[in-house]
C-alpha cells in the first residue's frame, strides 16, 4: 500500500514533461504552500473535472455546451475547420488566423495504435455538413504520412456533400533557411510554389 | 555491440516521456527495432516518418537487448507524394506489412531492395502494380510463393488465367472455366501485359491479400498491427478499400 505521498508522486509522475524526479520536486513544493497553491489546485482539478467536457458540436473542450466558438455569433458559418485534437484548436486560436468554426476529429488514421476510421469523429462531420450552410471544409492536419492519409479519407467521405475541401500549405516555414530544412519540407515547398507578381 | 546499416524506417511508436521505439527493415539486419531517444519530439519527427531512407547506427552492451538507435536522413520519399492518396496508401500499407510479417533479427535483403525500389518510383500510376509484384515476393521470401508459371491442372504454360485459393498455383482458362468463382483471376500485369486499371491491381490485392492472410497473419510477428489472427494489417485493408472504390468510380462513368 502505498503513502498517500509516495501515491501523489506517482501520479504526477505520470503527466507529460514530468519524470519522478520532477514530480518529487512538485509534490515537496505544493506540501510547502498547502494554502497558496495545493487547496487552489486541488480546487481548480476539481472543477475541470467536473465542468469540462467535450462539445457536442465540434468535440472542443469546454465547461459549456455548446463551447464558446460554436457559440459565437461573430464567427463565420460557412467554413469549418477539420483538426486532429483540441490542443490544434488552441494553436490556431492563439495565431487568430482562422475565425471560422472547428471539428475535433479525435485522432488520425493508425495502423499503429489501432485507429479506425469508425474511431473518428467523422460521421458527426458528415452530419454537421448535411444540417448547415457550410461552403468549405479546410483540413488542417499533420504534414505526416498518418495526417495526409487521414485527410485524403475524409476528403473522399466528404466528397458527396459537394462542399468545397481544402487543406493547410506544407512547405517552408516563417524564420526556415534553405539550407537548414529537410528534403521533405524542401520536396513539399516545391510542388506548393505559387506565382508571385 | 555496434553496427551502421541503411535503413527504411516501418513505425515509431511512443515509449515513456520523450523516447520512441522506431522499427527499421535494414539492409542487412533485417526488421531490427531500437530505442530513439527524443523520438517524439518535433525535431525527430520528419525523420521517424514511414518510408524514410535513413543511416542507422546501432547500439547496444548485448545482441539481445533493444539498443539505441542514431538516425541519420538519406531521403525523403513521403513528402512528395501527400498529394497522391493511393501512394500514401501504399506506403502506410508496405510498412505495415514488413513489420507485422517478417520476422524481427533475420536478413531479408531482396525484401529490402524491393521496398526501396517501390519507393523510389517517380510515377504514380506504377504504384499499385509494383505493390502487387512486392507482396508477391514477401510471400515467396516466406516460403508461400506463388507459381503462375504453368498450369497446376494441365502443365500448359499457354493462357494463364486464374490462380487457385489453395495451392497458389496457376490455372488455364481452359481448365479453370467451369469453377472460375471460386478461382482468383490472375492480373493482367502478371502476366506480361503492359495495359492495366485500377481493377487489375485490385484484382492483385484481393489474390496476395488472401495468402497473406492465410499463410502469413494467421501467426502475426506483429500484435499491434493485427488485432485478429488472419486479418490483414489495417492499412493494408484500406489499400484494398481504396482500389475497390476506384474500380466502382471506373464502372459507374462506364454505365453512365
Amino acid at each position: 500500500m502505498l503513502s498517500p505521498l509516495e501515491q501523489l508522486i506517482q501520479l504526477l509522475a505520470k503527466l507529460p514533461g514530468l519524470g519522478p524526479r520532477s514530480a518529487r520536486r512538485s509534490v515537496l513544493h505544493l506540501l510547502k504552500r498547502r494554502e497558496v497553491l495545493m487547496q487552489p489546485l486541488i480546487d481548480a482539478m476539481q472543477n475541470a473535472a467536473e465542468q469540462v467536457k467535450p462539445c457536442g458540436t465540434c468535440g472542443n473542450l469546454s465547461d459549456s455546451d455548446p463551447c464558446p466558438i460554436c457559440r459565437d455569433p461573430a464567427r463565420q458559418n460557412g467554413v469549418l475547420c477539420v483538426v486532429e485534437d483540441v490542443a490544434d484548436i488552441w494553436a490556431l486560436e492563439r495565431s487568430h488566423a482562422f475565425r471560422g468554426r472547428y471539428h475535433v476529429l479525435g485522432g488520425t488514421l493508425s495502423a499503429l495504435e489501432g485507429i479506425r476510421p469508425e474511431d473518428l469523429r467523422i460521421d458527426a462531420l458528415i452530419t454537421r455538413l448535411n444540417q448547415g450552410d457550410l461552403t468549405e471544409v479546410i483540413l488542417a492536419l499533420n504534414a505526416t504520412v498518418e495526417g495526409q492519409t487521414t485527410a485524403h479519407y475524409v476528403a473522399e467521405r466528404l466528397a458527396a456533400t459537394g462542399v468545397t475541401i481544402t487543406r493547410l500549405a506544407h512547405g517552408l516555414p516563417v524564420g526556415g533557411e534553405l539550407d537548414y530544412l529537410d528534403d521533405g519540407t524542401l520536396i513539399a515547398a516545391f510542388q506548393s510554389r505559387r506565382k508571385t507578381g | 555491440m555496434e553496427w551502421i546499416d541503411e535503413a527504411l524506417v516501418l513505425s515509431a511508436r511512443p515509449h515513456g516521456e520523450n523516447a520512441a521505439v522506431v522499427t527499421l527493415l535494414t539492409a542487412t539486419h533485417g526488421r531490427h527495432a531500437g530505442l530513439v531517444s527524443g523520438g517524439q519530439g518535433v525535431r525527430a519527427q520528419p525523420l521517424l516518418q514511414p518510408g524514410n531512407v535513413v543511416q542507422a547506427k546501432w547500439r547496444a552492451r548485448l545482441s539481445e537487448h533493444l539498443g539505441h538507435y542514431t538516425l541519420d536522413l538519406m531521403a525523403n520519399h513521403t513528402a512528395r507524394w501527400f498529394d497522391v492518396p493511393e501512394v500514401l496508401s501504399v506506403i502506410a500499407s508496405a510498412c505495415a506489412v514488413t513489420e507485422a510479417s517478417l520476422p524481427e533479427r533475420q536478413p531479408m535483403p531482396g525484401i529490402f531492395a524491393g521496398l526501396q525500389a517501390l519507393f523510389q518510383l517517380t510515377d504514380p500510376d506504377l504504384w499499385g502494380v509494383a505493390y502487387v509484384k512486392w507482396e508477391m515476393e514477401i510471400l515467396r521470401a516466406l516460403g508461400y510463393g506463388l507459381d503462375i508459371s504453368k498450369c497446376c491442372v494441365t502443365g500448359e504454360t499457354e493462357n494463364l488465367a486464374y490462380v487457385s485459393p489453395r495451392s497458389g498455383r496457376a490455372v488455364s482458362l481452359e481448365a479453370g472455366r467451369s469453377y472460375h468463382d471460386r478461382l482468383f483471376p490472375i492480373p493482367s500485369f502478371l502476366l506480361g501485359s503492359a495495359l492495366w486499371d485500377a481493377d487489375a491491381v485490385r484484382q492483385g490485392l484481393e489474390m496476395t491479400g488472401h495468402f497473406l492472410s492465410r499463410h502469413v497473419f494467421a501467426h502475426p510477428h506483429s500484435r499491434l498491427l493485427i488485432a485478429t489472427p488472419g486479418d490483414l494489417p489495417r492499412a493494408r485493408q484500406r489499400l484494398a478499400e481504396y482500389y475497390h472504390a476506384a474500380t466502382r468510380a471506373v464502372a459507374e462513368v462506364a454505365m453512365a
